[in-house]
């Protein structure tokens, strides 16, 4: 039984890292083949450092995805302390829902939904261009808000209430006590919520596809675009690339997740011996 | 809520306004296929950035050129009639052009500022898709051809669109998976006009693609590379300047060749200015500066499709670099071009025979 569950969880495994594996593999290759490996070279890493219009892809992608992590980490953040201090169970419940609507949304339906949007509000302006940067951040703010939201709301659950009435008891101001005790207490929430929204908004290809102006091109569309001709082995390397720092920032998040587990647990446990006394 | 909206709005409003702020630089938005410009890698010359350079010297002015992808004519068309974005030069293929023109979304050219439009071949001028020269200037063609792997498939059956329906070579063959190219496969070999309106027509291609059915590996685009590379198939159609890249990469064992059926698919990509543009005169001198010698010779050598530029495809250094049996592919110097042309190539159909058409290849891939 044990050898079985063992196969079973390897397969698993291979089957879900195998073709990253074999990408990270042929992002080595001499030749552009992606069926013979020849010889291992870093020729393909070399080219990818030459193609400016590539970098300049990385670039956008990188300058969209920390604003855009910002800000929905920022406004997640407060509305999260908002939902959580409703009062009416209704009301909450339905804020809940209505968060999660774009998470749950199909992509595709959002990205033409906003592109709808804007031009009809462009139109309404009367600008001859209205998709551009600042529409393609709007678009990624919105489908990265719900899953900040998600990611703090149960930290706030989770925290002690009379933790901030305590600190306003001893003088503080509620703006205060917000940022020296309920901020600290639900950083790790943040955190993930900020990674999370960086990495969805990183390799978003629907929505940016839809809302992309002329001009601010990101990097999953130009991948996407090289399909006439084929996509060449420089994006191989690419991708290998990307996908090690995406794995550090996981990993940053969970040892982040772990860390604050760890922290509750002992606090408990001091509470109960406290109690005990 | 108002507030957060009044800011959000005024963020906006800001962002546009820096982007409108430093127009000292002119702004030129190109809008081509991806992979479908020289950018520098290899060794190769940045195009780009030349014409960026060459700008700035000559007109002591700077330009930035926004060089924006697609994947293909239809989602370049989607953008563009969106009417969200604004480009100034788009790189469209035949059929495309003549649906632009026909709905007024393409500015006709000042051949004034275009003066090496002298270069284009007189052959490659005048085609269907713009008869009288007025829209387009011709930036690559190409020919469909059949490529096989010779160490698999007898030389005395390397003929005509025959090849791809021999059942010698039943689970080696690869079609288009794409039911314009897959039908013109069919109706080439059988003698129908791939732009027939007639349904009877089509029907008869169908019945020809539904006897290669089972002979067929699998339907397939931009996968053709590595199964034609590896030798996991033997005989495929693809275009000419694509069977090169094949070619480099073909692993041991493995002798790719190529030949042109006698009635095969030509298509040309073309310059064009949208109507949306902002720019004209610029894009016209980006559209010349393309045709010069340098640039043109850089993308014809990157691209690997053929050129219609005369200083292209006449330059001695560049006939060298590809060697004679890449010119000769490349090149095939049919007879009278612009009749073969607009006989064999692909013309946009109508709403109702694409629908027809896509019905027909649904049934094909169920069966």
């Amino acid at each position: 039984m044990k050898t079985a569950s063992r196969i079973y969880t390897g397969l698993v495994m291979l089957f879900l890292f195998a073709p990253i594996a074999i990408l990270l593999v042929f992002s080595f290759n001499d030749s552009k083949s992606l069926s013979v490996f020849s010889e291992f070279s870093l020729h393909w890493y070399r080219e990818l450092f030459r193609d400016s219009e590539t970098l300049g892809a990385v670039r956008n992608t990188l300058i969209l995805a920390v604003s855009a992590a910002l800000i929905s980490t920022v406004m997640g953040t407060a509305a999260a302390v908002g939902i959580h201090k409703l009062k009416n169970r209704y009301l909450r419940a339905a804020m809940d829902s209505v968060t999660n609507i774009p998470m749950i949304n199909p992509d595709i339906i959002t990205g033409i939904s906003l592109m709808l949007m804007f031009v009809f509000v462009g139109r309404l302006f009367g600008a001859a261009t209205s998709l551009n940067f600042a529409t393609m951040l709007i678009a990624h703010i919105t489908f990265c808000l719900p899953y900040v939201i998600l990611q703090v709301l149960p930290k706030l659950q989770q925290m002690d209430k009379s933790l901030p009435e305590a600190a306003m008891d001893l003088g503080c101001t509620p703006m205060r006590a917000f940022l020296k005790v309920e901020v600290p207490e639900i950083m790790p929430g943040i955190v993930t919520g900020l990674i999370m929204a960086f990495t969805l908004s990183l390799d978003d290809f629907v929505i940016s596809y839809f809302t992309a102006g002329n001009g601010f091109q990101t990097l999953p569309i130009r991948i996407y675009n090289m399909t006439k001709k084929t996509v060449t082995p420089k994006m191989y390397a690419l991708a290998t690339i990307i996908f090690f720092v995406i794995l550090i920032l996981l990993l940053l998040s969970n040892l982040s997740d772990a860390d604050t587990v760890q922290a509750v647990r002992t606090a408990r446990e001091k509470k109960k011996a406290k109690k005990h006394d | 809520m108002k507030k957060i909206f009044a800011f959000a709005l005024a963020l906006c409003m800001l962002f546009a306004l820096a982007g409108c702020g430093s127009s000292k630089t002119l702004t030129l938005n190109v809008y081509n296929w991806g992979e479908y410009i020289s950018d520098g890698s290899e060794g190769s010359l940045d195009t780009i950035k030349a014409f960026e350079s060459w700008y700035a010297e000559t007109y002591g002015e700077k330009v930035k050129v926004n060089y924006t992808t697609y994947a293909s004519n239809e989602d370049m068309y989607a953008k563009l009639s969106s009417g969200a974005v604004s480009y100034d030069v788009i790189i469209p293929s035949d059929y495309m052009i003549a649906r632009l023109a026909g709905e007024n979304m393409l500015l006709p050219l000042d051949f004034s500022n275009i003066p090496n439009y002298e270069y284009i071949g007189e052959e490659f001028r005048g085609l269907y898709y713009d008869p009288d020269n007025v829209y387009s200037v011709p930036y690559t063609y190409g020919v469909v051809g059949v490529i096989y792997n010779a160490a698999v498939v007898d030389e005395a059956d390397a003929e005509g669109w025959d090849l791809m329906w021999n059942d010698k070579y039943a689970g080696e063959i690869l079609q288009f998976n794409n039911s314009r190219d897959a039908f013109a496969t069919a109706m080439y070999k059988i003698g129908i006009d791939v732009n027939t309106t007639d349904r009877a027509e089509w029907d008869r291609a169908l019945a020809e693609l539904k006897t290669q059915a089972p002979l067929v590996k699998s339907y397939v685009m931009d996968e053709i590379y590595n199964m034609m590379e590896s030798g996991e198939a033997a005989v495929g159609a693809y275009y000419a300047g694509d069977y090169f890249t094949m070619l480099d990469a073909q692993a041991e064992g493995v002798d790719l060749r190529f030949y042109y059926p006698e009635r095969t698919n030509y298509f040309f990509d073309a310059m064009c200015i949208p109507s949306c543009c902002q720019q004209k005169e610029l894009a016209e001198i980006f559209i010349n500066f393309m045709l010069s010698e340098e640039p043109a010779i850089a993308n014809a050598e990157y691209i690997y499709y053929a050129s219609p530029n005369s200083l292209v495809y006449e330059n001695e250094a560049y006939q060298e670099e590809l060697g004679e049996e890449a010119m000769a592919v490349l090149y095939p110097g049919v007879g009278d071009f612009r009749a073969m042309y607009n006989e064999l190539a692909y013309q946009n159909l109508d709403a109702d025979t694409l629908g027809y058409i896509n019905t027909l290849w649904e049934s094909l891939k169920i069966s």
